[in-house]
């Protein structure tokens, strides 16, 4: 089970949480801080796997976007190196060559697509086909909708 | 601004391009807090706002969270936005609510109703959101308010595929919070069967919850094994095309592969059914095959996919360890990963291959990469994979590569990282002291662990190697030497003061005749390390001193001075102040013989606790490392659970694997017990002779002793006391239960062939069948020696702990030396008797090489407590040991002399026997060889 997952750029921001587990903020915040330095501190060639507490890191770097993963012992370390790689590849199919940017102002569809790939820490579905059309039809929902605040924000902040 | 798209929120882009316009971390907070001001106040305005304003808040609040900030507000308004009939608003709603409710929030009750009312829903995307929702809170709360609704959901004929993958994973999630939610009886063949599902996706989340359940109840899922095996058989001989969307690079479903192969190590053997076990086995094969066909695709997902089956496949052959043919070829194929370019799968390789070395199947195959894993160790680059090579060193070494293998790590704990230093001499000294076939040996690598990494060396590592040198005779005078040398080095670490000082406080002595480290020499040598040792050594070598004194009388005022000198003001520290002023005192009040008394040689420590393991499973917290072979699938539940020498020894004798076998892991519940366990196992060893074919403990050191302890493990120690005149001797056993409870049918059985009984008699009392627990008692046995005779008896010592018989031979420590009466002669008689003993039956002598380094003041102890006078001015060379003694028997007496030479050169030994009858003179020689 992936006990969490963390998206931070190479200046050290973070751009999106997932936790599966129940922490305290104050955890929360400490584990990030921890291996967000642990992890930039590592080089390029180095090894995507390491042993972190009780539990194994998995991370890969997409562009100027760190991926990173917390899972049990018995998990697979490759097999989470490619549901890195599965979600990495959704985003960009959704966004359309995906960028830092896109998930900084979208960060609320990174967590839909997120949800719809993995429930509870398990991968829930790994055809990149029905994930995206799970989407599609969240977004089909939504057209169906006016974007009748359009006007309502100008003149707000 | 970055493009946005239709049903974005202009509000939203707007405000997070302000926060990233922020030129530093002031204006970033600025900036928020005027933002928070902003929708509280709209929050709590007199205008209504509409749920696309509530949606566009909501979600600048989860933002501004995001960012690391406090929110206490805006969990209202978020729950509201549940109940909106737009989907967009909605699922913001939830958005917030799973990042940012806790689960025992006030809240929870309106939000269970939302989701109640959106479970309902015709439409699958809110029911998934719902169900989302709930795996992403995952409280008990929740479990307790879809107890119903969920598992039905999973199971019923008109729920659509995507809500059953939902509602799966959701329903395992609130299983691990609240177990009992999963109801039984019908439903579980109909979650079993959803492993048949034809919608790869549903089987893929199916088959997470059915790995969770079988964790829990085995038996009751038992029939997941052969829909598991078939389902996964499929899979792995589908051509990729076949599955369509779910092959990921050209591999046929990986992740469904590795959660079936993962289900399937819940069992263990995985199957009785042959059938199965075949299809299974054939499936694996097929794995391991096509791991060697030339890759699909160049791109690293299509090799990690691939390899990730693999890995797991090859977790499920070590899970199992039964197929030897299986487990050597995975070996094979983690051996060509370990010069792979990928460094993710070297690292893996070596940390699989940690696994396969505790197989007895595997052990010698894996240790056939040692080479290829010691270069690993010196030249990654990568720290991680390093410390994996280092764990796969610990875990292939054994009797054979030990040496090799630690010096390896001693020569690169000098380059070592520091972040990997203190682990790697936990391990070292673990081996070390584990695999020593000879003590000096492993005074020799701890001694240089404290030289090269002193700093990392803890206190566990240097009290044990003293603990070991004070329990062994046979290395105190070598580590006396050693010690000494070393001290002389002009910078030494305080580690080693602390070694040195303790050790030579204890035997100094041995090596006081050499001038070169005569008594004063060894205190001056002391001393000069003093003024640079902390408090805590500073008051080790004051203990030191006062021990020197009562060896070395000689020296004593040199001690009082520097007792007189530290007893006052010029000893800040109130500890040293006291201890310097009672140590003057004592050696100036107590006679020689209070002195003596007082400080007398430490009594040998219990054979039992060597803490460093403890220290090393801390260090790993959910792995722990291991350095044991496991015995593959041993039905024999006593043979497992009482981890004995005296138990291990009978397996050993008729399995080649010999000492690799001896060393079994103990099962998971006992496991802290017994790991301390292994080691005094392997303690035993070394006394016990390897090749010994005997189980015995301890039982050569008899041979030059009386008394002392002569079996110990975890649950009971035997101790034996003994006195011998002319041919009658009497023995003391005293039987020791160690542990909580009672010993029941505790019954010792003397093993004695009668044809030897008739030549030594042995008279053994009964003893109580109950041992209770902490208890002593003793049994006294008389023997009376009528003629010579072989060997020593054996007793047995059955009784049953906790349920389970247990039963350990001991060898007695009667053998025939104990009926010696030294005899004391000068040089002239000892060589005329020595001519006249010139007959073929009368002599024998045999040739063996020293315990490394040869010794020669322990060689003398050893003689000296062997029963004959050991003669001094005799021979003309004064290295040459002779001794001259009287075997008193009821029949006959018999003169027997001894003669000892070493050759320093050669390291070797030449004893020669002499004695009035010849299987005296043979057996003599025997029990004498190689001991010295």
């Amino acid at each position: 089970m992936m006990l969490f997952m963390l998206l931070f750029s190479r200046q050290g921001k973070l751009r999106l949480q997932k936790w599966y587990n129940a922490y305290p903020d104050k955890v929360k915040k400490k584990i990030t801080r921890e291996l967000v330095t642990t992890i930039l501190a590592r080089k390029p060639k180095m090894c995507s796997f390491l042993e972190w507490k009780d539990c194994k890191i998995v991370y890969k770097r997409y562009a100027s976007l760190y991926f990173c993963c917390a899972i049990e012992q018995n998990d697979n370390e490759l097999l989470t190196l490619e549901i890195i790689h599965r979600y990495v590849e959704l985003l960009d199919k959704y966004f359309g060559s995906v960028c830092e940017l896109d998930i900084i102002f979208n960060f609320e569809k990174a967590y839909f697509i997120l949800d719809e790939l993995l429930i509870g820490g398990e991968i829930q579905e790994t055809s990149k086909k029905n994930v995206l059309k799970a989407i599609a039809s969240q977004d089909l929902l939504q057209e169906d909708e006016t974007p009748q605040g359009f006007f309502d924000d100008h003149g707000l902040g | 601004m970055a493009p946005v798209r239709g049903d974005g929120m202009r509000g939203l882009a707007v405000f997070i391009s302000d926060i990233r316009n922020c030129k530093s971390k002031e204006a970033e907070v600025k900036r928020i807090n005027k933002e928070l001001a902003n929708i509280r106040s709209k929050f709590k305005g007199d205008k209504t706002l509409d749920g696309y304003q509530k949606k566009k808040y909501v979600c600048k609040l989860l933002f501004i969270f995001l960012l690391g900030h406090d929110i206490d507000f805006g969990h209202m308004e978020a729950v509201n936005l549940l109940s909106s009939n737009k989907y967009s608003e909605k699922q913001i709603g939830y958005l917030f609510i799973s990042v940012l409710v806790n689960t025992n929030s006030d809240l929870i009750r309106l939000i269970i109703q939302s989701i109640k009312n959106d479970l309902q829903s015709r439409n699958p995307v809110h029911v998934n959101l719902a169900l989302q929702c709930i795996a992403n809170i995952g409280s008990r709360d929740m479990a307790e308010s879809f107890s119903n609704e969920i598992p039905k959901l999973l199971v019923s004929g008109d729920t659509m595929d995507v809500v059953k993958q939902s509602a799966a994973l959701c329903l395992l999630r609130l299983f691990r919070s609240s177990p009992d939610i999963i109801p039984g009886g019908e439903w579980t063949s109909r979650i079993i069967h959803l492993l048949n599902d034809q919608h790869m996706g549903v089987v893929t989340a199916a088959t997470s919850l059915i790995d969770a359940l079988v964790k829990r109840n085995p038996d009751e899922y038992k029939g997941c094994v052969n829909l598991a095996v078939s389902r996964l058989s499929r899979i792995v001989t589908a051509s990729y095309t076949d599955l369509q969307d779910y092959t990921y690079y050209f591999v046929p479903a990986p992740w469904l592969s590795v959660k079936l192969l993962r289900l399937l190590q819940n069992y263990n053997p995985v199957t009785e059914e042959p059938g199965v076990r075949a299809r299974l086995n054939e499936t694996l094969e097929t794995i391991l095959n096509k791991a060697q066909e030339p890759p699909k695709s160049k791109k690293v997902q299509h090799s990690n996919a691939k390899n990730a089956v693999l890995f797991e496949a090859i977790n499920l052959i070590i899970h199992s360890d039964s197929e030897p043919n299986l487990l050597v070829r995975a070996c094979n194929q983690l051996g060509q990963f370990l010069s792979n370019r990928e460094t993710n799968l070297r690292y893996l390789a070596l940390e699989s291959m940690c696994h396969l070395a505790t197989s007895e199947f595997s052990h010698e195959e894996v240790k056939k990469h040692q080479e290829v894993v010691i270069l690993s160790m010196k030249m990654e680059k990568d720290v991680s994979v390093r410390q994996m090579a280092v764990d796969l060193l610990y875990a292939m070494c054994d009797r054979s590569n030990a040496e090799e293998i630690v010096q390896e790590m001693l020569n690169y704990l000098e380059t070592a990282d520091y972040s990997i230093r203190e682990e790697m001499v936990l391990k070292v000294a673990i081996l070390a002291e584990k695999y020593a076939t000879d003590f000096t040996w492993y005074v020799d690598v701890i001694l240089n662990l404290i030289r090269i990494a002193g700093d990392y060396v803890s206190e566990e590592v240097w009290y044990r190697v003293i603990q070991i040198v004070i329990n062994r005779e046979e290395v105190q005078g070598y580590a006396a030497k050693t010690v000494f040398e070393a001290l002389q080095a002009p910078a030494c670490h305080e580690n080693m003061v602390k070694v040195g000082g303790y050790i030579l406080g204890e035997f100094g002595n041995l090596i006081a005749g050499d001038s070169r480290s005569a008594p004063l020499v060894q205190f001056k040598l002391l001393h000069s390390k003093y003024h640079l040792c902390s408090p805590m050594t500073r008051a080790l070598l004051l203990s030191t001193y006062i021990k020197f004194i009562n060896l070395f009388p000689e020296i004593r005022t040199n001690i009082q001075e520097v007792f007189r000198q530290h007893s006052n003001l010029r000893s800040a520290d109130a500890e040293l102040q006291q201890r310097a002023s009672e140590y003057l005192q004592l050696s100036i009040v107590a006679s020689t013989d209070v002195l003596a008394t007082v400080l007398e040689e430490m009594p040998s420590f219990p054979e039992r606790e060597s803490s460093i393991l403890a220290v090393l499973k801390k260090k790993k917290p959910g792995r722990v490392p291991e350095n044991e072979i496991r015995e593959s699938k041993s039905p024999a539940p006593a043979a497992v659970q009482n981890n004995t020498h005296a138990a291990t020894n009978h397996k050993v004798n008729s399995n080649a694997n010999a000492d690799l076998l001896g060393l079994s892991t103990p099962p998971a519940n006992n496991a802290v017990n017994n790991s301390s366990g292994t080691l005094i196992d392997v303690l035993g060893d070394i006394y016990g002779s390897a090749n010994n074919n005997t189980a015995i403990y301890n039982t050569k050191k008899f041979l030059f002793k009386n008394n002392g302890v002569l079996f110990e493990n975890e649950m009971l120690q035997i101790g034996v006391k003994s006195e011998f005149r002319q041919n009658l001797g009497r023995l003391g056993l005293f039987y020791g239960n160690k542990t909580q409870i009672p010993l029941t049918n505790f019954t010792p059985v003397l093993q004695w062939e009668p044809e030897n009984a008739l030549k030594l008699n042995v008279q053994m009392k009964p003893v109580e069948p109950t041992l209770e627990a902490g208890a002593q008692i003793q049994q006294l046995l008389t023997a009376e020696c009528i003629e010579d005779y072989a060997d020593s008896p054996t007793i047995e010592v059955n009784f049953r702990y906790n349920g389970v018989q247990q039963k350990f031979s001991i060898k007695l420590p009667l053998t025939i030396n104990k009926f010696f009466e030294p005899t004391e002669m000068n040089a002239d008689s000892f060589f005329a008797r020595w001519k006249n003993l010139s007959g073929e039956q009368q002599r024998a002598q045999k040739v063996f090489k020293a315990q490394q380094p040869l010794d020669l003041p322990g060689a003398r102890n050893k003689l000296m407590g062997f029963g004959m006078q050991l003669l001094d001015n005799v021979d003309p060379n004064p290295d040459n040991m002779v001794c001259a003694g009287i075997i008193h028997t009821q029949s006959q007496q018999v003169g027997c002399l001894l003669r000892l030479e070493p050759n320093k050169q050669a390291q070797m030994f030449r004893l020669t026997i002499r004695a009035s009858k010849e299987s005296v003179t043979r057996e003599i020689c025997d029990i004498l060889t190689d001991q010295f």
